[in-house]
């Protein structure tokens, strides 16, 4: 390795009492990440996902556009995350960067300086700045350890309310709110050779509108004990399928569409 | 409870799985860090399990676990895995659930490797040990194991382990990376000889060689006043006295290569690179600075090696420069100039845990804080006035401190945090009421050098513990009363501050938790009974505040104490004479005990010693002793070249023109 001449490495001085100096080129794309969180790293939370990203990024050496300012920030936008211990195989990420980049090269890349578990499933380019606005609802998948009956029948006492009231304890202290009138459709799913171990388990399908304040899986499965008396065996295991623009409710085996189409067909 | 299937090796996740999703912050109990190892069990023939037994926010930034980590999973048919302590939400169902303590890399029961070695930074680690052991089903006391796990205490604790010796099988002193290869060895070939001896057969062979403790091999016998009459080895076959590991190349070493990125949030937010080991600035109270000695450097280009490495592997923001002192490094200044060059305008900062009071550190502080964010500054003047500095050599006048500060109020800084300590040996009152006047002095300078009246100055300060090993290893340490009036003193004095007191914040802690570290850091095997003691009444994580229960270790102490004749104050605030048999005698850091004595009846006459790295030898005994040598630089490189390019593997057309695409 051959010294570069001193005269050509770069001589900068803070000037003093002044922000540093940063590399502040503009944001000439932005890129849509679909990202999954499986197995054991559904425990992540939101956090613990941001700064796994902003590392792969610096890993994967993805031109990032950062936020001028005192303390620049790497332009990352995250929609609506999934709960702390809750899987997903539909999470969105919306990245900047300074230089144009092959979407697929940037998932590659990116998959593979993140921890397996955090998986990053499809990359698109932008088009249009209504991406939270396709986010109408989620279909959610959950594992019950509990008998087909039991499960049915607390979603038919559920269904036939029109208000369930539901506790929670947010970091404000507890919240109590409607889980029922965002509730679009809890489907039992038929399957072939039973369970693994036991026949006391059900997978659900729910289909959850995002509304204000959100409706999460855990309120959907409080509401089924409360109204429903469903107590499961074993901690129910929950995983977000989809989550996007609403199908017409016809569609019942797609409810939720891909919020990716129209970047897609702009592509 | 659920009977859990008994294969070796096996994972437990599936039950400790049912478990998370009640406990807090889940995702530390999971592993699948980034640069995290797995191995097949079948695959290999020595297991380790390494713990730092404290929560994994505070463990996994360490070092020393990471860096053995990676050391013994790069030798073929060895395993290492990593452990921490569970919280109390999480030990309560395991209970229950009678799920083992688990490695975070593949969850398997800590119970069934060969050995666990623990990583002792601090001796509030202690009663985490025994919860792990105990969940794992592994007996608490050594001499009760059979085929259980051997387990290793190491890290600056270990330093004097005899209060933990009824619950270690071996003991580790210094520099972990050879001796575990060490063990390794003896162990395998153990195995593979068909396990001759047993157990007790595999521990003889690591007490022979000298350098491995293992205390069921020595003899302790007590004077009828409770002191020690002599530690003797209880056969012929195994030396008298164990002496510590010293790593000497550290260029040799560059670990950890590929540092672990935790998912979990931990107190650490960044990568360390180790920039030396070692320290020989003499404080006397600081069992690190005596215990690492000789200063060993990385060279400039080790070190900046080892920050590109470990910035593409990991995608860390931030680097430390690590080390005891780091402003020392005697290349420091063109380490810090090139870093801040070669990182410029990637977001990348750097930084330089200081805690030497010269303007030099102000400096490298601003050419570091170049591409990032400009936190507080740090110094450690640790004592008030300049006869307690002299007293515990630390060599700082307070025109140093004056004109460091103001070199760093001038130069953009708005807090500047200053760190004492209380208790130490000598002191009164008034040498601790002098850090009110010291924290004056430095607003006002600060407001005069700055034009601003916004900047603030933090006075942080903990009581003063002596250490094994150290000058202060004979000293008697304050009794929490006395060290909560002095506190409370200051308290007063800055509050009383009309004109500069709400410029200054104060952080201290009271006297009390200091008492039991000291009985645990200068105890003798009689306070494994206390530490049980206060285990099985509940004492877990006593490092942390919300946790640590005085009048827990109060009563441990009677009971565990009963019959002995010693008590806690016999053990803390208890002045020993030279001829005293200290506990950890028979333990070798190097360090000569004759000049330890000297150094200590210097402190008393408030005699200073400077740092043998820029003046004559003054033996201290470590490097005749151990056959070592200070290793500083320069090595004549001045300037750095550029690393080469990362090309940035995502842009379109990467194909056609690289130059283009690529970013520096
Ligand atoms: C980073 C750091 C922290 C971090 C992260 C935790 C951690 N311990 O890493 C934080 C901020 C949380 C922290 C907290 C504290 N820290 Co701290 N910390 C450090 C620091 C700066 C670096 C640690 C490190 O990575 N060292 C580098 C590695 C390579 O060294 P090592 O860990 O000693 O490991 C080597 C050997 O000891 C050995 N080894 C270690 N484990 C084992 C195990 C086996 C089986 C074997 C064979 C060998 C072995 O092999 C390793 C490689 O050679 C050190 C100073 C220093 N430079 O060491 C202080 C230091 C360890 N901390 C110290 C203290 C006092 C504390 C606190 C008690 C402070 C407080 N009052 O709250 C707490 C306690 C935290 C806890 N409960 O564990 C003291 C310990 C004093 C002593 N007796 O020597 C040190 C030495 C600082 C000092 N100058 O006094 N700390
Ligand atoms: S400078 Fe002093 S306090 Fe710091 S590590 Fe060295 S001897 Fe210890």
């Amino acid at each position: 390795m051959a010294g570069i001449p001193k005269d050509q490495a770069p001589k900068n001085q803070a000037p003093k009492n002044l922000p540093p100096e940063r590399g502040l080129a503009p944001t000439i794309q932005k890129l849509r990440l679909r990202y999954a969180k499986r197995g054991r790293l559904r425990f992540s939370s939101h956090r613990d996902f941001q700064r796994a990203l902003e590392r792969a990024l610096r890993r994967a050496n993805v031109p990032i556009a950062y936020s001028a300012g005192f303390s620049p920030h790497p332009k990352i936008s995250y929609s609506n995350s999934a709960p702390t211990g809750v899987a997903s195989e539909a999470e969105y990420v919306e990245i900047g960067v300074t230089e144009i980049c092959d979407p697929e090269l940037i998932r590659r890349e990116l998959d593979a300086a993140l921890p397996p578990g955090l998986d990053i499933v499809e990359v698109v380019q932008a088009h249009g700045s209504d991406f939270a606005s396709r986010l109408e609802a989620s279909l959610w998948q959950a594992e019950i350890m509990a008998t087909e009956a039991e499960v049915r029948q607390a979603i038919d006492s559920l269904m036939g309310e029109s208000e369930v009231l539901v506790e929670r304890l947010t970091k404000s202290g507890k919240r109590i709110f409607d889980a029922r009138a965002a509730i679009l459709s809890l489907v039992v799913q038929v399957q072939e050779s039973n369970a693994p171990e036991s026949d006391a388990y059900v997978i659900l399908h729910m289909v959850v509108r995002h509304i204000t304040p959100s409706v999460r899986p855990d309120d959907v499965l409080a509401a089924l004990k409360q109204v429903g008396g469903l107590v499961p065996q074993k901690p129910v295991r929950v995983t977000r399928l989809a989550q996007g623009p609403l199908n017409p409710l016809e569609e019942v085996s797609n409810p939720v569409g891909d919020p990716f189409d129209p970047d897609r067909v702009l592509a | 409870m659920n009977p859990r299937v008994a294969v070796r090796g096996a994972s437990v996740f599936n039950e400790l799985e049912t478990l998370l999703p009640f406990v807090s912050k889940p995702i530390q109990y999971v592993g699948g860090e980034l640069n995290a190892v797995t191995k097949a069990w079948d695959e290999t023939d020595v297991r380790w399990v390494l713990m730092y037994p404290d929560a994994y926010e505070v463990g996994s930034p360490n070092q020393g676990v990471q860096i053995l980590y990676e050391v013994l999973n790069e030798q073929d048919r060895v395993l290492a895995e990593r452990t921490y302590a569970v919280w109390p939400d999480l030990e309560k169902l395991m209970r229950e659930h009678a799920v083992p303590q688990f490695t975070v890399d593949a969850h398997r029961n800590i119970a069934d490797f060969d050995l666990i070695g623990l990583s002792f930074s601090t001796e509030l680690g202690y009663t985490n040990m025994l919860t792990a052991l105990d969940l794992a089903g592994i007996p608490l006391h050594a001499d009760q194991r059979d085929s259980h796990p051997i387990v290793i205490a190491g890290g600056h604790a270990a330093f004097n382990p005899e209060p933990i010796a009824q619950f270690i099988d071996a003991a580790v002193l210094g520099d972990g990376e050879e001796a575990v290869l060490l063990i390794t060895d003896i162990v395998k070939r153990w195995k593979s000889d068909g396990e001759p001896g047993g157990r007790e057969g595999v521990l003889l062979a690591l007490a022979q060689t000298g350098c491995v403790y293992v205390p069921r091999f020595y003899h302790v016998e007590y004077l009828p006043d409770g002191r020690i009459h002599k530690v003797t080895p209880n056969r012929p076959d195994v030396p008298w006295r164990i002496t510590k590991f010293t790593l000497m190349d550290l260029d040799a070493w560059p670990y950890p290569k590929a540092p672990l990125v935790p998912l979990a949030e931990t107190v650490h937010e960044r990568m360390s690179v180790e920039i030396f080991r070692g320290c020989t600035r003499g404080c006397r109270f600081c069992q690190a600075g005596m215990i690492t000695r000789p200063v060993r450097e990385r060279s400039i280009t080790g070190i900046a090696d080892m920050v590109e490495n470990g910035l593409c592997k990991t995608g860390f923001e931030e680097v430390g420069l690590l080390s005891l002192s780091s402003a020392d490094h005697s290349e420091i200044a063109d380490i810090a100039r090139n870093l801040a060059d070669r990182y410029e305008k990637t977001q990348t900062s750097l930084s330089l845990p200081s805690t030497r009071v010269d303007a030099f550190n102000v400096d490298l502080a601003n050419e570091l804080s170049r591409n990032g964010r400009r936190s507080g500054l740090t110094f450690a003047p640790e004592g008030g006035s300049e006869r307690i500095r002299r007293v515990i050599n630390k060599l700082v006048s307070e025109e140093d401190l004056i004109r460091t500060v103001t070199t760093a109020y001038s130069n953009g800084w708005r807090n500047v945090k200053l760190y004492f300590m209380c208790g130490l040996p000598t002191e009164t009152d008034e040498d601790v009421l002098q850090i009110a006047t010291m924290a004056r002095e430095v607003i006002r300078a600060g407001r005069e050098a700055s034009g601003r009246r916004d900047i603030k100055c933090t006075v942080s300060i903990g009581g003063f513990v002596p250490k094994p090993h150290t000058p202060f290893q004979w000293a008697a340490q304050l009794d929490h009363e006395s060290t909560d009036a002095r506190l409370h003193k200051l308290k007063d004095a800055i509050r009383a501050d009309r004109e500069f007191g709400k410029a200054i914040g104060l952080r201290y802690h009271d006297g009390k938790p200091g008492i039991v570290e000291g009985l645990l850091s200068r105890g003798d095997r009689r306070v494994g009974n206390v530490i049980e003691a206060a285990w099985r009444d509940g004492a877990r994580f006593d490092g942390w505040s919300e946790h640590f229960s005085f009048d827990q270790w109060m009563r441990a102490a009677d009971t565990g104490l009963e019959g002995t004749g010693v008590s806690v104050d016999w053990f803390t605030i208890r002045e020993r004479e030279y001829t005293e048999v200290l506990p950890w005698n028979h333990l070798d850091s190097g360090l000569d005990s004759e000049w330890l004595w000297e150094d200590w009846q210097d402190a008393l006459t408030e005699v200073a010693v400077d740092d043998c790295r820029w003046t004559p030898c003054f033996d201290c005994g470590v490097c005749d002793q151990l056959s070592t040598e200070i290793q500083v630089g320069p090595t004549g490189v001045v300037d750095l070249p550029m690393p080469a390019p990362r090309l940035s593997p995502v842009l379109v057309d990467r194909t056609e023109s690289t130059d283009q695409v690529a970013r520096t």
